[in-house]
């Protein structure tokens, strides 16, 4: 696959992104530049993690108003697969391409631990290949992952099958109102979402840091939990159709 | 033309900020302050003529890019003299 790869000043997972899809996974990846008034001709964009624009004004908002973005809205307008991971999340919200928007934790700290995530929805590009209800760890690092949107839209959301992943404990419980399994308080435990139609999709947790043995839950939990999410999360990342 | 624009979260939306100023200050022995809520001031000039042009640009770029009307209210003002 070919994947477009946006960067922001102050993007900090593109490399992340361009040694898991890259160099694990065997993607070509591409990077654009927020400058940059073309994204190539890829199979899939990627808007990646970090602190974009020094998180000024609010988290992705400067982001979205970049040439670069235009092309991405057009990209995903056309029906193009479009995933954005933690600042990206937050920069698609911001531009409209996904509802919603993240808030401040309400810990108000600064969360940077692994989480567990159950599988909602195999609707979209980034989970066919999963099942619903299945469970694995992911990294988190995040001060704004807070998910919110007004009643409707949350309705709207649940009625069209968009959440695609909630944070849960290891048994796949949700429990939104607990700070532990749902460790920045997101409205539902919601860790990710897509839009109606299902290709674009936005996540706060990091899977592409957790597609290698190497830095992914060493003294973790459970016995087979170790090597089961390291290829879930590769999984998410194969792009298959 | 000066403009002041005040975003502030709308009622309801969890400001968690306010809340961590408000357990500061109690820690202060200011109890006695509650509900803190914080905003954000925003000035400009626009070049305009009259103040209800400018409170009507001001407004678009609202919109457009200073405040988040999912989660956040404006208000415009003319600054005081």
């Amino acid at each position: 696959m070919n994947i477009s790869l946006i960067v922001f000043p102050g993007t900090n997972c593109d490399h992340d992104i361009e040694y898991s899809c890259g160099d694990v996974l065997g993607h070509t990846v591409t990077s654009y530049w927020h400058s940059d008034a073309e994204i190539g001709s890829p199979d899939i964009v990627i808007v990646p993690g970090g602190f974009s624009y020094g998180d000024y004004l609010r988290c992705g908002a400067l982001a979205k108003i970049s040439p670069v973005m235009k092309e991405v809205e057009k990209f995903a307008q056309s029906g193009g697969p479009v995933l954005g991971i933690c600042n990206g999340f937050q920069i698609l919200c911001e531009s409209g391409l996904l509802p919603g928007v993240l808030l401040q934790n309400t810990s108000r700290r600064f969360l940077s631990r692994f989480v567990s995530l159950k599988v909602e929805s195999k609707n979209t590009f980034f989970t066919s290949h999963l099942s619903e209800g299945d469970v694995f760890e992911c990294p988190v690092a995040h001060f704004d992952g807070n998910f919110y949107i007004d009643p409707s839209g949350l309705s709207e959301l649940e009625e069209n099958n968009q959440v695609i992943f909630r944070y849960c404990d290891q048994n796949g419980s949700v429990e939104p109102e607990c700070s532990l399994t749902n460790p920045n308080g997101s409205l539902g435990a919601i860790a990710g979402i897509s839009n109606k139609k299902g290709n674009v999709v936005g996540l706060m947790p990091h899977p592409e840091r957790a597609v290698d043995m190497l830095v992914s839950m060493i003294g973790g939990r459970t016995g087979n939990a170790l090597s089961r999410q390291t290829e879930v999360n590769r999984e998410l990342f194969s792009f298959q159709a | 033309m000066k403009v002041q624009v005040l975003v502030r979260l709308k009622e309801g939306v969890l400001d968690v900020q306010g809340k961590a100023v408000e357990h500061g200050l109690a820690g202060l022995g200011y109890e006695d302050i509650g509900s803190v809520r914080v905003g954000r001031l925003v000035e400009f000039d626009v070049d305009c003529g009259s103040f209800a042009e400018a409170k009507d640009r001001a407004s678009k770029a609202c919109e457009a890019l200073l405040a988040n009307t999912i989660i956040e209210d404006f208000e415009i003002r003319e600054p005081a003299a």
